[in-house]
């Protein structure tokens, strides 16, 4: 199967220097709260989410994604008035996630890509819309139609985003 | 047991992290308002997120501000003539408007006086840019530049000149968090203009702000305005809101919700107000437009006056302008209602008699001895014999000359006793008419007509009168 890891060199893992662990998740969440004001559809697009997966497939290291996750959403939670945790949760599991999935599947291939993050994009919609209906009984509305078009655009974005970021990293055997 | 940690210690490490988040969500989900600014470690975890994120935008949004100022400020320096031009008619028509607000607002206050009301003008703002905002659809929150050390508080409303935007809600030295009036956790108290229904204002699913839960009223039509109400504690009265856009059925129940479009212009701020200080009195500058506004009024009053016919012929003598004047002197006081002179003299009515020193015995007396002005065989008018109380005579009413009934005339004429006639006709030329026209001159009337003509068209202090 083409998107499966077939090699070793696919299974390898990848690491980056430590000032882009900081530096990229930090600049996703100021470029998310910028450019959100002054395009208004920006906030379609979830950079944090797309980092977290990145992170997380590249890494194929479970507890780093579920760590690496926790953290950038308790940080895009920071930005919000909503109580920290909201999107801890959900990119903590989509951390684990990706991880585990990345483990077995080939993510250098871009199809797979954006299979991923479409399907993460949707998953984490669906975590938050069950913490934020379900668990802390706020008034929140399913727009399954919306939901698709923003899944679609953070895959389509994230192939780009992810080829950019492939950049800096460095693979070890 | 250490082989079922190694195990499952993935698993075990995102149900450890998954159950911190949760008991730290239970903890802060415990504070009674959910719009209340967070406390403790939240507020410093907030802190530091915010502190990190915010420099970098503060720089980027700085920056960009700049280029983007150099260029449009090079661009609007060639219109800025035409657009000093529009806006000084602008002004002019805004003064005008301020003219007629003036008595209106002078007039809501008294009737506040009277009712207790206090209102709440707005004594001091602070400007903040809006440099991010929380980057999500989930919540709609904006930073603005302005902290604790700019004298900003959490609850402090923030407005645009278009309408008010939201509230400051977590507040950092140098930063704060505006939660804005299109959130669904956010509050307004607002009121609808024309049918002055209130209601609550938040934000609905897709960030569209509502009114939520109004009874149905086929009265609410689309572009009704929108305020605030002052009920909140919050937002001071009379903001503008928005305007109606739709009334959409509550889908829990009989009522509906009212959504608004907002007048400032929520997905394209850049600059707002912070009102960090209000009061219940009147602030100076205010009360320096509207003693402004009364002079302006009064130049106004004073043009239209000149322009105007007037009850007072200048050129008339100082004893007929008398009158006039005190009438016009006394316009604001309230004057005793003076009854009218009876049509036909009765034993009732008081100084209907004439002294009993001027009877001749055997002569009967007639209606023309009672009234304030006789007419002698000729047509000609007499002076009264006495002292004519100038009350007993209704304003409005003079004897008409021919048969001593007396005849109701226009209330621009303002004779009400006989005054003898004068020695020389006025010059002319002297005497204006209605619309600023000169009058016709009349020749000094030694013996008038019988039956002069009708007084139905105000003509100022005719000298035969």
């Amino acid at each position: 199967m083409a998107l499966m890891a077939s090699s070793r060199r696919e299974a390898g893992t990848k690491s980056f220097p430590l000032v882009i662990y900081v530096v990229v998740p930090l600049l996703a969440l100021g470029l998310q709260s910028l450019l959100s004001l002054h395009f208004s559809r920006f906030d379609l697009v979830d950079l944090p989410l797309l980092v977290t997966i990145y992170y997380a497939i590249t890494q194929r290291e479970p507890v780093s994604g579920t760590l690496v996750g926790a953290l950038i959403g308790i940080a895009q939670d920071a930005l919000t008035h909503h109580a920290l945790g909201i999107f801890g949760i959900s990119k903590a599991v989509i951390g684990y996630m990706a991880a585990s999935l990345g483990v077995r599947v080939d993510t250098d291939n871009h199809g797979t890509r954006l299979l991923l993050t479409f399907s993460f994009s949707l998953a984490q919609t669906v975590i938050l819309w069950l913490l934020q209906r379900h668990m802390l009984g706020q008034p929140v509305a399913w727009h399954g139609f919306h939901e698709l078009v923003r899944a679609t655009v953070n895959a389509l974005l994230a192939v780009v985003l992810f080829a950019l970021l492939d950049l800096t990293r460095r693979t070890e055997y | 047991m250490e082989s079922f940690f190694s195990r499952y210690r993935n698993a075990l490490v995102l149900i450890a992290v998954l159950l911190a988040q949760v008991i730290g969500l239970a903890v802060q989900v415990r504070r009674p308002d959910p719009g209340e600014a967070d406390k403790g470690g939240v507020r410093l975890i907030r802190s530091w997120v915010v502190g990190v994120v915010t420099p970098p935008e503060r720089l980027l949004h700085g920056t960009g501000r700049g280029i983007r100022g150099l260029w449009t400020n090079y661009v609007d320096l060639i219109h800025v003539r035409q657009q000093n031009k529009a806006l000084k008619s602008e002004l002019d028509r805004v003064r005008l408007e301020e003219d007629s607000m003036a008595e209106d607002a002078r007039q809501g206050q008294r009737l506040q006086g009277l009712l207790g009301f206090k209102e709440k003008y707005v004594y001091k703002t602070v400007a903040a840019q809006v440099i991010g905002t929380s980057g999500t659809e989930q919540s709609q929150v904006l930073l603005i530049d302005k902290g604790s050390k700019d004298g900003i508080k959490p609850d402090m409303p923030v407005i645009t000149p278009d309408g008010i935007v939201g509230k400051t809600r977590d507040v950092f030295r140098h930063t704060s968090q505006v939660l804005e009036i299109s959130d669904t956790t956010s509050g307004a108290g607002v009121i609808l203009e024309k049918t002055r229904i209130r209601g609550v204002l938040r934000g609905d699913t897709w960030g569209q702000p509502e009114i939520v839960n109004v009874s149905p009223d086929e009265r609410i039509q689309r572009g009704e305005a929108v305020l605030t109400s002052g009920g909140d504690a919050i937002y001071p009265r009379g903001l503008a809101v928005g305007t109606v856009d739709r009334v959409r059925p509550d889908p829990e129940g009989t009522l509906v919700n009212v959504l608004i479009k907002p007048s400032a212009n929520l997905s394209r701020l850049e600059e707002v107000l912070v009102i960090t200080s209000t009061g219940e009195a009147m602030p100076s500058e205010m009360q320096q437009d509207l003693t402004d506004a009364d002079q302006a009024e009064q130049k106004a009053s004073d043009v239209l006056a000149e322009r105007l016919p007037s009850r007072v012929d200048p050129n008339a003598p100082a004893d007929q302008q008398q009158q006039p004047e005190d009438d016009s002197a006394d316009e604001g006081a309230a004057r005793p209602v003076k009854p009218p002179a009876a049509l036909h003299p009765d034993r009732y009515t008081p100084s209907d008699t004439p002294p009993a020193t001027d009877l001749v015995p055997g002569q009967k007396i007639t209606d023309g001895q009672s009234q304030a002005t006789s007419v002698n065989e000729n047509g000609a008018e007499n002076p009264p014999k006495a002292a004519t109380n100038p009350e007993s005579a209704a304003p409005g009413t003079t004897a008409k000359p021919g048969n001593g009934k007396p005849a109701t005339k226009p209330a621009g004429s303002t004779t009400t006793k006989p005054r003898p006639k004068p020695a020389a006709p006025p010059a002319p030329g002297n005497r204006t008419a209605p619309g600023g026209q000169p009058a016709a001159t009349s020749p000094p009337a030694t013996n008038p007509a019988p039956n002069p003509p009708s007084q139905t068209t105000p003509q100022p202090q005719q000298g035969g009168d």
